[in-house]
Parts: C-alpha cells; sequence; structure tokens
C-alpha cells in the first residue's frame, strides 16, 4: 500500500499536469459541486407528483454523501499527500458528530454540567473543531515524534478509535453509552424534520465539501505540499534538508482531523443519531477502502470513492444485503490489482489514450 | 534636535533593517588559511582504528579527489566532518572561526558544508524544479513553507543552478524519469541550492556511462572556484581527468599527497592501491 505512484512516464504526466494546472482541477470540481447543489435543490422544488422530482429522503440521502464525501477528502489529504495511513479517522468524525449530538440532545432538553455549555451553538461548534483537533494534536504528536511509521501507525489509530468506541460504551461517559445520542428536535431553533431544514443541511454539507476541497487544493499545490510529497517518498531526505518532518505531519494530520469532525457534525443531524458504532474500527477502515476505489493523491479521486461506493452500499443492501461485503471485498481486490491508481487514475488513462489517438 | 531626526530618518530607510532583526550568522572566516583543516584525528571503532592520527588541509576554492582502498577510512573523514561521527581526539576547523567538533549535524549543515551520498536519492514524484526548489536555503516551519512563493531572487537562483548542473531542458520533468547520471546531477545541484562553502561528494560516477562521467568531471571542475570540491572516488580514470590534488588514504590516515602524477609513481601508493588496482585488470 506504501507504493502510490511507481514510476512510469504514463502516470507521470498526469501528475504533473494536476500539479500546474492547479487552478483549473479546482473550478472544475467546485463548478461541479456548484452545479449539483444548485440541481437537486432545483429538482426538490418541482412538485411531488413530477417525474424528476427530487424527494427529502433522497436530498437528505444526497446530504448523508456529501458528509462521508469530506471525511474521504480528510483521508486522502494525509494518506496520498503524506503517505500517513490512518485507520482512525472515523474516531475524529465521531467526536465532531457527539459534539453536535450533544449540541442537539440539550436543545428543549433538561441537562446539566459541562453538557448544558454545548447548548450554546458558537461552543458546540468550537466542540466539534477542538475535540478532533486536539485529540489528533495530541496524539500526532507523541506519534510523530517518536518516528512512528508506517503500518505501526496504522495499527495504534486502529487502537485508538477502538478504545474511543470503548470508552463511549460505558453509560458513566453520560453521553447515551451503547445507545448513542437520538430523537433530537431542533437545530437552532428550527425542527429538524422539516423540508427547509433537510435542503439546507444537504446544502451546508455540499459547501463544507466545496470548502475542503479549497482548502485541500490550497495545501497540496503550495510548497508544504511538495513537502508532504517529499515526505512521503524519502523521509530521511526531506529532514535532511531541513524541514522538521514530524511538524509538518503534525500540521496536516490536525487539519485533517478538524475536517473529518466537521463531516461528523454535519452527518450526526441528517440521520438522526450518533452512537459509539461510528467509533468502529471497521467503520475507519472502509473509509481507506473509498480512497483507494477512488484513487489516492487527487482529492476529486476521494469525492468520487466516497460517492460511489456509498451508492452502491445504499442500493446493494437493499437489493441484496448478504452480498454487500463480497462485493465491498471484491472491488478493493479488483481495484488494488487492476487500477491501482483508482477510479481517477482510470479516467486519467482513458483520456490520455483517446488524446493520443487524436493525433495519429 | 537634528541629530534625533536623522536617528528618525535613518530608521525609516527602506533599504537598510533593524540591527537586531540582522540574522546572527558568522561566516566562514578563511582569511588566515584553509577552509577545513584536520589535525591528529583519531577515532576508533570497538579498537579499530579507523582513522588514525589524520591531517588534513583543503584550501578554500580547492577541487580535491581523496582516494584510498575499500577500510581506508573515506566515508569516517566525511561523517567526522559532518558531525555524525566525533572523533576520539584530534582537531576539526570550519575556517579559522568553527570548531566543528563542537557543533551537531543540522548545525553543520547550516554552516555551509553540503554531502552528496553515494545513492543519489531525489524526490521522484516531484520535477527538477520543485526538487530544487525544496532544496532552496529559507525559512523551514510549516507555516511560512505553506505560504511561501518563489521571490525573483529565488527564481533567478533556481535558473542559475539548472544551468551549471545542465538540466535546464529537464526543469520540468519529473525526477523519476531522469537517468542515474541526471540525478546524480540534480543532487548536486540540490546541495548547491544550499549556498555551501564546501562539498562533500561521496562516488559520483559510480554507475554512470561514459559520456556521463565526462560531464560531471566538467560539473565538479566548474564548481571548483566558487566553492570547496572533495570528492571521494574509487574510478582512477576519473580522478585522473579532474584532480589537480590528490589525498591517499591508507588504513586512516594520508599516505600520500600531491598530483596525480606524483602520488602515482610513489612506490608505496602503487604498493597498497594501485598496482592491486593494475593487478586487478590485468
Amino acid at each position: 500500500m506504501s507504493q502510490v505512484r511507481t514510476v512510469s512516464s504514463g502516470t507521470g504526466s498526469v501528475r504533473r499536469s494536476m500539479g500546474h494546472l492547479s487552478d483549473r482541477t479546482t473550478t472544475f470540481t467546485c463548478a461541479v459541486l456548484m452545479m449539483a447543489a444548485v440541481l437537486v435543490v432545483g429538482l426538490n422544488l418541482l412538485p411531488s407528483d413530477h417525474a424528476l422530482h427530487v424527494g427529502d429522503a433522497t436530498v437528505s440521502l444526497l446530504g448523508k454523501y456529501c458528509c462521508y464525501m469530506l471525511l474521504a477528502l480528510a483521508v486522502d489529504l494525509i494518506w496520498g499527500y503524506l503517505g500517513i495511513l490512518s485507520l482512525g479517522h472515523g474516531a475524529f468524525f465521531a467526536l465532531g458528530g457527539y459534539a453536535m449530538g450533544l449540541y442537539l440532545n440539550a436543545q428543549g432538553a433538561n441537562v446539566d454540567g459541562w453538557q448544558a455549555w454545548l447548548g450554546h451553538f458558537p461552543l458546540a461548534m468550537l466542540a466539534v473543531v477542538l475535540a478532533p483537533g486536539l485529540l489528533a494534536l495530541v496524539f500526532g504528536w507523541l506519534a510523530f515524534r517518536s518516528r512512528v511509521t508506517g503500518v505501526y501507525f496504522s495499527i495504534i489509530t486502529q487502537a485508538m478509535t477502538f478504545a474511543l468506541m470503548l470508552a463511549f460504551n460505558r453509560n458513566e461517559m453520560g453521553v447515551g453509552g451503547s445507545t448513542g445520542l437520538t430523537r433530537f428536535r431542533e437545530l437552532l431553533g428550527m425542527p429538524l424534520n422539516s423540508h427547509a431544514m433537510t435542503v439546507a443541511l444537504f446544502v451546508a454539507s455540499l459547501m463544507a465539501v466545496l470548502l475542503a476541497f479549497v482548502v485541500c487544493r490550497m495545501i497540496t499545490t503550495s510548497r508544504l505540499g511538495r513537502v508532504c510529497i517529499a515526505t512521503r517518498d524519502a523521509e530521511a531526505r526531506t529532514r535532511f534538508l531541513g524541514y522538521r518532518v514530524e511538524h509538518v505531519k503534525l500540521a496536516v494530520f490536525v487539519v485533517s482531523a478538524v475536517m473529518a469532525g466537521i463531516a461528523g457534525a454535519l452527518y450526526v443531524p441528517q440521520v438522526g443519531i450518533i452512537n459509539p458504532g461510528s467509533f468502529a474500527p471497521l467503520f475507519s477502515i472502509e473509509v481507506v477502502v473509498w480512497v483507494a476505489l477512488g484513487g489516492r493523491a487527487t482529492l476529486f479521486g476521494a469525492l468520487i470513492g466516497a460517492l460511489v461506493v456509498n451508492w452502491l452500499k445504499t442500493v446493494l443492501t437493499t437489493e441484496m444485503p448478504d452480498a454487500w461485503l463480497f462485493i465491498l471485498g471484491g472491488l478493493f481486490v479488483v481495484v488494488t490489482m487492476a487500477l491501482p491508481q483508482g477510479i481517477a487514475g482510470l479516467a486519467a488513462s482513458l483520456r490520455r489514450n483517446r488524446g493520443g489517438s487524436a493525433h495519429e | 534636535m537634528s541629530e534625533t531626526l536623522n536617528r528618525l530618518r535613518d530608521m525609516a530607510r527602506p533599504d537598510r533593517v533593524f540591527d537586531f532583526m540582522v540574522p546572527d550568522v558568522s561566516p566562514v572566516d578563511v582569511r588566515h588559511g584553509p577552509i577545513l583543516y584536520m589535525e591528529d584525528v583519531t577515532v576508533s571503532f570497538d579498537g579499530f582504528r579507523a582513522i588514525d592520527r589524520l591531517n588534513l588541509t583543503i584550501d578554500d576554492g580547492e577541487l580535491r579527489c581523496i582516494i584510498g582502498p575499500n577500510g581506508a577510512g573515506k566515508t569516517t573523514m566525511m561523517d567526522i566532518i559532518t558531525g555524525k561521527t566525533r572523533p576520539d581526539s584530534g582537531q576539526v576547523w570550519f575556517g579559522s572561526r568553527h570548531n566543528l567538533l563542537r557543533l551537531a549535524e543540522p548545525e553543520v549543515a547550516s554552516l555551509g558544508i553540503g554531502r552528496k551520498f553515494q545513492k543519489p536519492t531525489v524526490f521522484e514524484a516531484l520535477t527538477v524544479f520543485e526538487n530544487l526548489e525544496l532544496a532552496m536555503a529559507g525559512d523551514r516551519r510549516v507555516w511560512t513553507t505553506f505560504m511561501a512563493r518563489l521571490d525573483h531572487e529565488g527564481r533567478a537562483r533556481l535558473d542559475e543552478v539548472l544551468e551549471t548542473i545542465g538540466l535546464e531542458a529537464e526543469r520540468d520533468r519529473w525526477a523519476g524519469v531522469l537517468s542515474h547520471g541526471q540525478k546524480q546531477w540534480l543532487e548536486i545541484g540540490m546541495l548547491l541550492m544550499q549556498r555551501p562553502r564546501l562539498l562533500l561528494i561521496d562516488e559520483p560516477v559510480a554507475g554512470m556511462t561514459e559520456q556521463e562521467m565526462h560531464r560531471t568531471a566538467d560539473l565538479l571542475n566548474r564548481l571548483a572556484g566558487q566553492q570547496s570540491v572533495v570528492v571521494v572516488e574509487h574510478d582512477m580514470g576519473f580522478v585522473r581527468s579532474i584532480a589537480r590534488h590528490v589525498t591517499v588514504l591508507h588504513q586512516g590516515s594520508v599516505l600520500a599527497e600531491g598530483s596525480m602524477d606524483a602520488v602515482a609513481a610513489d612506490p608505496r601508493v602503487r604498493e597498497v592501491y594501485l598496482g592491486a588496482e593494475e593487478e586487478r585488470h590485468a
């Protein structure tokens, strides 16, 4: 898994063109996301008996996909560009989710102590950012300072998310134990199950993806992004050039964790529940599969992967629920063997081939 | 009154900075002699004397070749200069001001001693240009790196180094697709971006084609003069083509020193090194 980029002239030209035509990629992706937002909201406004009408349930589902896309983006930022395979990003997602869940829980209900504080929206938003951010800061500082890398890092991230799952399962934590937090009523004074809220949450999630994409592009196309790639491919050499590799890793890891936290916070009001299951190690691994399927170190590959896999999951778990895990596993195997660059790599090579034949 | 005004005016001058903002760098002082001075350096590993009372001086701007059979202590010598290995006794000075034995590896590097290891390690997923950009001297903190834009001066320096190492045409190519020789030059270029005073180069032509060797010899000859260059090399033909001054190491100390012809004629050198080489070729 550590071998992201094999040296071949083909992938080389792809990557380079992405590095140098940064603006085009960003503009294109942002345009697509904006169009998706306009399209979905527009179709939602059609009368409900219209053939093209998109119901509130679908809008909510798409909003959920957006949260997954944001989480995939966070994983791609550190895995694709820094080579840090985090198998515990679900923990940051869940922490952001719990911060939001506690806020929602405190609306119109009697809670006391620190949970009452989270009933204030600005404080809750602060917690959404700070909880995953601080965990990533402390965890990353300890790990990167001790130069824990590769598979060892992956294993301790699994341990981290598993430990948090056990902790949040305990009733003494006061966050709902194994049932988690649910039966939310309103957000910012608006009922959660209203039509307007559904659309608003979808738009907010999509905008969050867009914003995160721009931030990721800013990082990866800056000199810091090149230091990240250098670190991924030859860490000792980068250190020898005078870069504080640990600091670079820590900074990007924290940014990634905060993105995952925000994804979790947007996810919870749309699905109406958060429980310790979100900390499950399996979920974090699934996120990595999305990114691998979509294509590492491309950013938009992560978006495509998250969308495609989760859409397949929605369809297939209703059509043939028993087969889903086999299909997911099979997809992962096929992509790893036949498409090491993922869907994004396949798209790029198709485009290249077409360009090549046009010249002949 | 007018004095105060003058001082204020002085402070507002755009071409000057406050004294406390002037970076605290003490330049290498070579007014009183060599840029590198090693005296009576000894280092042993588990009783084995890798370096045995070694004396060596390198002049400013000199190109020096160091040859010697395996185990002669060439690599250990480089390790001592760059602060990786501490000698048991002896002195190592950089110019007449910096005692290298008191400095840690990064400090030695920032003083302007660049080392190129034998195996080329360039960042394959980055272009030649980006490789040089990362190597450029400058603030390495995370936020400044994130905000960094290549200024006019940096761009000029980059173009200058690209020209020196002869990779202008490869500027936007991916370093991973370069030939072995081109990677070696790129790595020398990355060292040059840090404006070193002394370059330590370990076996630059190992694995190179004849043509690449000629170009490398050209490059090293051009580098000498602007900075001091120490080359450790096995290939005698290559050493003959670049060296004005050769030092032969044997069992951790200097066996002979002088021009290539004088050294090659030395019977002791022939015995321990060149002789063995010729026998092998025979």
